[in-house]
This record gives structure tokens, sequence and C-alpha cells, in this order.
């Protein structure tokens, strides 16, 4: 590896090149190398992610409506008006609901499409990126092509075309919320959109189960397919479906994007809590003190979910059960 | 590593070329290509003005050229693209980088919270020359708070062949409206467009009733009978199958009219240009029909005004500018109004002078704007309106019960009244 030492040259002398000696000045420090490197991120967490939360804790004790530097204090009040505003309330229980739902569905598909490439002898890293692409867009821009392409409610939209060919009416997809096809439209683009990602965390899970655990299987009897999969495949990617559950469930509760985009503002379903936070805040009401509270409770809540979450499937535990 | 040792680059060097490049940029930035609103800008203060963006082709720019013939200041047009201009006007406004001047409509709340500059002193002197409904609806406390630019009255388009193939009348009352729509619908055509989410009709729903948004005592004034009749019919005509929904593009755009997907759209007369593009002489309007024994018929006379950010750092440069733009250069304000959709000047001495408004389907619609229409009131603020939209998404897109609907919108506008009025 060395590119200094040629055969048939001399040997530089040893005191001009001594690898043990220590670099002198700063760069020299390792504390000084550690704030050099990690110093910028935390000076941007700090500004951007420490100080905005702080920022907004404050907020929710003031009444702060068209201002984020409030002076006049009222306590719990803005806890109070969140939790009693209806469209909240409401928003938290559609998406515990949806979450319900969302959850397992991703889940599994995303192991099907995982255990599919995983098998396949031949172009799998075509499919593999097939699948995985979709994760490349954004939830606005897919949102945009299901809503004015896919699902719109006129006859020539593709949904409507393909029920037009049977005799069917044209069907409003979003405008109309019974019955509510808008959650086919909403779980369709996304599961289409996080599939693909969660397929690679399995993937790669996948190719980390040692191959001798099935040759043991194997020889202890173990039918190929199902018994192997329930015995052997899904134990040793308990870690990795922990982990993809807990990020399902906040990706659920943080969900806004193509809500926003399909739904809007202006319906009384299906609106996420973010998109509540956003309408209290960001909005029309301008009410930050309402909208930061919110966002606490918001907060917690999701802390919550992830802490059952981690205590129901154990966070860790994957590797003991190796 | 190598090529790098052999061509005397180092790390210095990197750095120096890093740095030169990037006062390279910042030179680059002063000059013509800075995003500001054209070339040949004015000198001293800086500013910065807000527009939602207009459907109309060329409007962009137009509002910069006008700018950029400013000489006092140069001012930096921000074009707000999408649905969310409220949005990011409301969050500039709590930023440093807050716009000086921005297009908005009036509302009380931001008068309240000292976010719009009092502008009398620069209107006060042309105060007659305005639609006197247009001072009013920008007035608190004796003072005027923003610059009608232009007034935009909504009304209904519809297709005169298909109403006379379907032997239809245009329609006066609610009812003759669902029931026209039920006749104009064919298998490829929906007989009305209301918006793909009703709330553009939720004050002339109100207006035709015969009710108000508020009344003069800032007392809810909707909550009436004839409003409750209303929005039974129309969940009615939501669940006939004649209304026209999720259409690609919204009520503001007439595609779905110019398309051949409806037969009736509501709409607003800036779009007229384009469709009697599209359609010729195929096509009439007329206002919201009247609902109830008691109903009017109506005409929404929206539109946009100027303000001033009065926590702006360059408040009296701004003031300038927009008296200069909005008050002294009427020929822009013309050219904006009448060149590209057609909007009615707010101005009496511009608005007798458009040759294009005097005849024909404009003429009518003027007509509209003046038997029917209702301007904004500035103490129903968008709080108030967010309210009365979920009215119309629980009782009309949803089955809920109009009473019960309305009844939980008094408490969420009575909450925003004691909030505004005490």
């Amino acid at each position: 590896m060395s590119t200094t030492t040629t055969r048939g040259v001399a040997q530089p002398a040893p005191a001009k090149a001594s690898p043990a000696r220590p670099r002198r000045g700063l760069r020299g420090n390792p504390t000084f190398n550690f704030w050099l490197f990690t110093g910028p991120f935390l000076i941007g967490l700090a500004i951007f992610v420490f100080v905005p939360i702080v920022w907004s804790i404050w907020l929710s004790f003031f009444d702060a409506r068209y201002t984020v530097t409030p002076s006049h204090f009222i306590g719990f009040d803005n806890y109070k008006q969140i939790l009693t505003n209806s469209g909240f309330s409401d928003s938290l229980v559609t998406f515990t609901v949806f979450a319900a739902f969302i959850v397992p569905t991703t889940w599994a598909l995303s192991l099907g499409l995982a255990l599919l490439v995983h098998r396949l002898r031949f172009m799998r890293a075509f499919f593999r990126s097939v699948f995985f692409l979709p994760t490349a867009v954004s939830y606005v821009a897919a949102a945009l092509v299901w809503k004015m392409s896919i699902f719109t409610g006129v006859r020539f939209g593709l949904a409507n075309t393909v029920l037009g060919w049977f005799g069917v009416d044209t069907v409003a997809y979003l405008s109309n919320p019974s019955p509510p096809w808008y959650w086919l439209v909403i779980v369709t683009l996304r599961l289409w959109i996080q599939a693909g990602f969660y397929m690679i965390l399995f993937l790669a899970a996948l190719q980390n189960i040692p191959a001798e655990l099935y040759e043991a299987a194997a020889i202890d009897g173990a039918k190929p397919g199902w018994q192997t999969f329930r015995h052997i495949t899904l134990p040793q990617l308990r870690a990795t479906s922990t982990a993809v559950i807990l990020l399902l469930l906040i990706a659920a509760y943080q969900a806004f994007d193509e809500f926003f985009n399909l739904i809007g503002q202006k319906a009384t379903w299906a609106q996420t809590p973010l998109m509540e936070l956003y309408k209290a805040a960001l909005g029309t009401n301008q009410d930050y003190g309402a909208g930061s509270a919110g966002a606490v409770i918001l907060s917690l809540l999701i802390c919550l979910v992830t802490l059952l979450q981690g205590k129901f499937m154990g966070f860790g535990r994957g590797d003991e059960s190796k | 590593m190598s090529a790098l040792s052999n061509n005397n680059w180092s790390r210095r060097s990197l750095f120096r070329a890093a740095a030169g490049m990037a006062a390279a940029g910042t030179l680059a930035a002063c000059g013509s290509n800075n995003g500001r609103g054209g070339s040949g800008g004015g000198s001293g203060k800086n500013l910065v003005q807000y527009f939602h963006a207009y459907g109309e082709a060329g409007t962009e720019q137009a509002i910069k050229r006008y700018a950029a013939a400013y000489k006092k200041a140069d001012v930096r047009t921000n074009w707000i693209t999408g649905n969310n201009f409220e949005s990011a006007l409301f969050a500039a406004l709590l930023s440093n980088n807050a716009p000086d001047c921005f297009e908005f409509h009036p509302q009380l709340q931001m008068v309240k919270s000292g976010q719009v500059a009092d502008l009398s002193d620069i209107i006060d002197p042309v105060k007659d020359d305005f639609n006197p409904n247009d001072i009013k609806s920008h007035t608190v406390d004796g003072k005027i708070y923003g610059i009608r630019m232009i007034d935009d009255p909504q009304f209904f388009y519809y297709r005169k062949s298909m109403l006379e193939k379907a032997k239809v009348d245009v329609p006066t009352t609610l009812d003759e409206l669902i029931a026209a729509a039920a006749k104009l619908t064919t298998g490829k055509v929906k007989g009305l467009f209301l918006g793909n989410d009703l709330t553009a009709i939720q004050n002339p729903i109100i207006w035709s009733a015969g009710a108000d948004t508020i009344d003069d005592k800032n007392q809810i004034a909707y909550h009436t009978d004839g409003v409750v009749q209303g929005l039974k019919q129309l969940r009615g005509l939501f669940t006939s199958g004649d209304l026209l929904l999720d259409a690609p593009a919204d009520w503001w755009d007439p595609s779905a009219l110019n398309q051949g997907l409806c037969a009736i759209q509501w709409c607003g007369m800036w779009a007229m240009p384009a469709i009697q593009k599209a359609l010729g002489d195929d096509i009439g309007i007329f206002p919201f029909p009247k609902i109830g024994s008691s109903g009017k018929q109506s005409v929404y006379n929206g539109g946009w005004s100027m303000f001033v950010n009065a926590k702006g750092k360059n408040v009296d440069a701004a003031k300038e500018y927009v008296k200069w733009l909005w008050i002294d250069q009427k020929q822009y304000q013309e050219d904006w109004a009448l060149s590209y959709g057609f909007h009615i000047p707010p101005r009496n001495s511009i608005a007798q002078q458009a040759t294009k408004l005097k005849s024909g389907l404009p003429a009518e619609g003027v007509k509209l704007f003046t038997d029917f229409g209702h301007f904004d009131n500035i103490a129903y603020d968008q709080t108030m309106q967010t309210a009365f939209a979920d009215v119309i998404a629980s009782s009309v897109r949803k089955n809920g019960n109009p009473e019960a609907a309305l009844d939980a919108c008094d408490k969420k506008v009575n909450v925003e009244l004691k909030k505004l009025f005490g």
C-alpha cells in the first residue's frame, strides 16, 4: 500500500517519518477534531430542532395569536382549547384507526416484496430498484398524480375510465365522503410510496440470516415454505420488524402531505393531527399558542405510543433472540 | 491523492478558490439576475411585495413590470404559487423577511393585531373616486386599511345551447337550479359545477337565503331557517349525481365549462375572456338563485386589495410605493383590471372609461355586480369563514344535520367575535 517505498531506493531516515510522532497544534487534539466535525451539525440541530421545540413549549403557555413573541401568559388555556377542539380529537381517533390499518398492511406488503426479491435468481437488482423507486417520489407529486390523473372524478380519469368499461358511472373519490372512497386513494398512494423503503430494510435483514439455520432446519425435517418462514425467518426478522413498525407508526401520526393535497383543509373528515395543527397555527387562525399546545400533545402521544410499542415488541431484544 | 499532490493543489489553495467563488457569487447577486421585479429598477430602499398566483397569462409579468417602473425603490415581487398563499403570507409576516406590502382581503383581526398600516392619509384625497362599498369594507373606526385593486364578481356561467336543447330556462330559484342540473346531466356532461369542495358558494347561500354573515351589531346573522333550507336542498343536489365533483381544475378555473364537463359553472368575472375565447357567444351568466320565499338572488363581489405591513422595516416607503402604483398610476390599474382576465376597476374614473366592460357579456357582469352584489364584511374574518366551511363539509358533503352543524359553527364564531369585540 505504501507509495513512498520503491525497491532499490534507500529508506528515508526514521527520524523524518516517525509514525508514532504525535501531531502538534489543534489538529492533533481529539477534542478539537470532535467539535470540528460534530460542531456544525450540533449547531444546526440546536437552531433548527431544539430551539423550536423549546420555543414551541414556551408559546403553548401564552396567548400567541398573530405573534411568536407573546407576552400574555395564560397557563394551560391553549391545551384546554386544543383538547376541546373536536377537529383535533377526531383527527387523533381517525389516525389511530388509520395507523392500525396502514402499519400492518405496509409491514406485510414490504415483507412480501422483500421475500419475493430475495428469492429471485435473476434481475434481482432490477426488481429491487423498481419497488424502491417510488420512495424517491415526493408525497406532493404523487398526490397530484393520484388526484389529477388516476382518481379524478371526471369521466377521463384512469379509474373512472376502467369503471366506464363496465358501465359504472363516474365516482367522486375525494369530494364525497360517503362512501369513503378517499381511503382507497390515500392507502394505495401511501403503500406505493413507502413499501419499497421498508422492503429494503427487510431485504437487508433477510440477507443477514445465516444459511446454516435453514440447513439445520431442513436436516431436522422442517418443510420449506410456510413452516420455515414462520419458525426461522420471521423470528430472525424480529429486530427489523420492530424498527419498521416503529417508523410506520410515527409516519402514520405525522401524515400530512398527501392528505393536505388530496383531501384539503376544507373537510371535516380525514384531517390528520398535523393538518389540524397547521390550520390552528399556520393557516387562517394564526394561533401559534394553540398550535404549539397541540404539537406538544401530539409529540407526547407519539412518544407514548412508541414506548408502548417498544415495550410490547421489545426494543433490542432482536439480538438476544438470535 | 497523488494527483492532487502533483498539481500544486493544497487545502489552502482549495479554500482560497472556494472563497473566491463565494465572493464572485455575491458580486453576481448584485447584477441583473437577482430576482427583482425587472430591469431598470430604482435605487434606495428595497421593498418586497407578495402576490398570489393569478391564473391569467401575463399577470406575473405585468406586476413585475409595474414594480420595475418605480424609481424610488427596488421592489421585489414574491409570486406565491399553489394554494397556500395565506399560510406563506402569514408565516412571512412573523419573520424578519416579512413583505413590506402584500395583497389580501380586508380582515379585522389583521387590523386589531397591528399587522396592517393605516392608509387613510393616502386614500382620503381620492376616496370619493372609489366604489363606496370597497371603502366601507376596508374601514375600521374611520381609518382605511387597504387599497382595493380589483373587484371580482362571482356568478354562474352557462352554455346557452345546452339549456336550449334541454328546454331549461335560466334558473332564478335554487329549486329551479337543482331541476336544471338534473335535466342537463347526460352520460358525458354533468349539469352543474360548484367547485370541488363547495366552499366557493358558502357566502352566496347565506345572502340568497335572505340572511347575512354577521349583522351591523357584529352578531351572527347567518343562522336562519332559510339557510338551513338551502343547506338541505344542496345536500339533495350533492347526492343526485347531477353535480360535477373532483374536477381536475377547481371552480376558479373555467376548464370544466370550456372542456364540456358541465353545462353550468360557478366562476368569477376574471375568467370571462377565456370562456368567450373557448365558447364564443354560447355563454350566459346569472346570479346565485334565491333560496326560499324570503330569499334574493346574490353575487359575491370578491376581489383583492393591497395592504402595507405595519410591522415592516419600510412602512413609509411601502406606503409611498402603493400610493404610486394603486392610486397614481391609473394606466397600470386599468391594465391590471382589463388586459388579462376581466375585473371591475374599483375606481369610478377608471371603470367609466373601461370600454371592454361597456357592452355584451362583460356589461351583464357589471350589472349583476351592481344589482345583486355583496361585498366583504371586514369583521367576518377567516376563522369565521373556516367555521362556515365546516358547515358545508358536514351538512352538505357529509350527511350531517344542518342545524347541528350551524350550532357548532355558532360556537366558534361567537368565540371569535368575543376576541374581536370583547
